[in-house]
């Protein structure tokens, strides 16, 4: 069965490369949920938003083109150029500061002190605005995204493994570099918040609003500091999905893709939602490639959040949440 | 001037509680009623019913089922539009294996079936709450849709997968199939809208109401003082999957006559009523009919001006409304949290004052 065995084993090596893309995502959310107590459910929408905002700058494609098209009755669509991707980088990093400013200035200023399911609501609300936007800025088509990331079959990989073991493992070299880019992020990030002034004043702001605000941390600053990051990481789960599957509308869904993992790892925690999503990449595909086609195949839908609500019924504040202590 | 308390009376307890204890909106409310019944369906066409008085009603009624659950009893919910299908699915089963019995005993069945589908999804939140709940009622939401696309017992092993509803009659008119006159259809749907309102209504300012709102304020507390949670969360989660499951039905049999489960049960449907509710007004009947009629008017009035007026592209104007949407949830939200019902009842507050507000 040596067969069976290794095409389990390369199942299980491609769910938890899946796996490393949920996280991605995930680590948006619990960034601002740690910082703010905001459910973020825009997330996935700020990938889909940074990753065409890349590809317009990306390909000199003109804002709101076809608002202006249709005030106007003009015809134009490019700039004309093509600017490098680097620099193209740089500037979409802008844009999501910018994004993070107007989102903290326009919408959560003004409802500090909100209830959880508003704030959440807003950010729905958000989400649809984005989205709106984003089409309205880049236009709706689907968009490819290329950036240098190799594509395709790893052949190093397959090689070696055909030699070691006559079977050649089939491995993605976009996965590949997502998971390392994924571990450099991870790394970046706590980093950061152990390391730097700013990561503390973070993490106190995520301890405990009014202490940190009466040691004089400002909870504005660090407020837009967090969707500022949560927006590099939308960048980056941008940049790794559009170059998988093109930059298009099924890009915002991953937001959906997340949530089982942020259940499954608990809201609060960052290695959590690295955990929790290879736990869940790795589930969906061993499910759907031992169960599924007993059962009608396309389990991968719904797979992980029955696996995380079935968790959380022994565990509800998932697995490195913190523990839910409740009073009167 | 005319909305006055002063020398309305109540000399009984049951004058004392009634619905509408001012006179004023008393008459409104029957003259509303009236109309409704009496002058709307002899002047309704196809396009009016269709594109406006049909999504109306259906979502007042899952708007209202969603607002027993979220905005009473407190426990969010993603998973509207998978008990909208199961409503849909149970009512075809039902109409295709019991064809001589009435399409209208149907849907009250099927929302029965979907009470007990919501119970059998409301049993994890007696140990998950708040957002952790939420994205568990995910689940639901995409194992449900899941079902109903793949086991073909559902959709009774149709080729394209679709359920379309057979024609069915009511006291010799069509109710459902393509021969469905527009205000038949309308008064089906305002029949069991009008019906579920005063259930819901009577429902919540009762025990049971008062119990789901003790356990939205704080169910420790709740339990503490002897309410039973487990009695309340699930029961909450019956009557409001019955509302929805009703509203699925008809949507489905009444309105659309066609329905394939992943376009029209989808995870936006779950989002749109939970919009409703929360523009509407949390814990709140009338929210829940104020925030359906506006998100039902939006996009057909801007559809209307951007398309028909300015004569702008439809992907354009669909993208503006995208936009207009988010910003309108995000300002209503930020303007007032409570929504538009709080904003209704602030106005009605003002209006008692004036002219004279001392």
């Amino acid at each position: 069965m040596p067969e069976q065995l290794f095409f389990t084993i390369e199942v299980i090596l491609n769910g938890l490369m899946a796996g490393v893309l949920y996280s991605l995502v995930a680590l948006g959310f619990v960034l601002i949920y740690k910082a703010s107590g905001i459910f973020n459910y825009a997330q996935g929408v700020m990938a889909l938003f940074a990753a065409m905002t890349l590809v317009g700058i990306m390909e000199g494609r003109i804002p709101f083109a076809h608002l202006i098209n249709a005030i106007l009755g003009t015809k134009i669509h490019h700039f004309g150029w093509h600017v490098n991707a680097v620099l193209a980088l740089i500037l979409t990093m802008g844009v999501m500061l910018l994004l993070a400013w107007l989102v903290q200035k326009v919408i959560f200023k003004h409802l500090v002190n909100q209830e959880g399911i508003i704030l959440f609501m807003a950010t729905i609300g958000l989400a649809y605005f984005l989205e709106g936007v984003g089409d309205l800025m880049w236009g709706g088509d689907i968009k490819m995204l290329d950036v240098g990331i190799p594509q395709g079959l790893n052949l190093w990989i397959d090689e070696t493994t055909y030699n070691m073991f006559d079977y050649g493992f089939f491995i993605d070299n976009l996965d590949i570099y997502a998971t390392v880019i994924a571990a450099i992020l991870v790394f970046v990030l706590v980093g950061f918040s152990q390391y730097t002034k700013q990561g503390r004043a973070m993490r106190a702001v995520a301890d405990d609003h009014q202490a940190a605000l009466s040691v004089g941390v400002s909870l504005n600053f660090i407020w837009i500091m967090v969707w500022t990051l949560a927006g590099f990481v939308a960048l980056v789960a941008g940049i790794v999905w559009g170059t998988k599957s093109g930059v298009q509308f099924s890009l915002s869904l991953i937001a959906l893709k997340a949530l089982p993992v942020l259940m499954l790892g608990g809201f609060t925690s960052i290695p959590g939602a690295i955990v929790g999503g290879l736990i869940i990449g790795v589930g969906e595909k061993l499910f759907e490639f031992a169960v599924g086609p007993l059962i009608g195949g396309a389990t991968e839908n719904w797979f992980a959040y029955v696996l995380a609500l079935l968790f959380l019924v022994f565990r509800p504040q998932g697995l490195f949440g913190e523990k839910i202590i409740e009073r009167v | 001037m005319l909305y006055r308390e002063a020398g309305d009376f109540s000399t009984t307890y049951r004058e004392d509680n009634q619905t509408f204890p001012i006179r004023f909106d008393r008459y409104r409310y029957y003259a509303v009623m009236l109309i409704a019944f009496l002058v709307i369906p002899f002047f309704v066409n196809d396009y009016w019913v269709n594109a406006i008085f049909l999504p109306f009603l259906i979502y007042s009624i899952a708007a209202l089922g969603l607002n027993i659950l979220t905005g009473y009893c407190g426990q969010v919910s993603l998973g509207t539009g998978g008990f909208m299908a199961v409503g849909a699915y149970a009512v075809y089963k039902l109409m295709t294996a019991f064809p001589d019995i009435s399409v209208l005993i149907h849907i009250v069945l099927a929302g029965g079936v979907t009470a007990l589908v919501g119970i059998l999804f409301g049993l994890p939140s007696l140990r998950i709450k708040g957002f952790y709940l939420a994205v568990a009622t995910l689940a639901a939401q995409f194992f449900l849709v899941w079902v109903f696309n793949r086991i073909p017992w559902f959709y009774n092993y149709s080729a394209s997968g679709q359920i379309n509803a057979p024609e069915r009659t009511f006291l010799g008119f069509t109710v459902t199939g393509a021969e469905t006159k527009a205000w038949v259809a309308y008064l089906v749907c305002l029949v069991f809208v009008t019906i579920s309102a005063i259930v819901a209504r009577n429902m919540t300012r009762g025990a049971l109401g008062r119990s789901w709102m003790a356990i939205r304020d704080m169910d420790i507390a709740a339990e503490i003082i002897g309410v039973n949670p487990l009695k309340a969360k699930l029961s909450a989660f019956a009557i409001s999957s019955f509302f929805v499951g009703i509203s699925g039905a008809l949507y489905f049999s009444v309105y659309l006559g066609a329905v394939e489960v992943g376009e029209v049960f989808g995870i936006n449907k779950s989002f749109l009523v939970l919009f409703m509710i929360i523009i509407g007004g949390l814990g709140s009947v009338f929210g829940s009919f104020i925030g359906a009629a506006f998100l039902v008017l939006l996009p057909v009035l801007l559809k209307n001006v951007l398309v028909g007026y300015f004569g702008w592209q439809t992907d354009v104007a669909a993208h503006l409304e995208f936009m207009i949407i988010g910003g309108l949830i995000v300002w209503f939200l930020i303007v007032e949290p409570h929504g538009l019902a709080q904003l209704w009842r602030l106005g009605k507050e003002k209006l008692r004052m004036w002219p004279f507000p001392y």
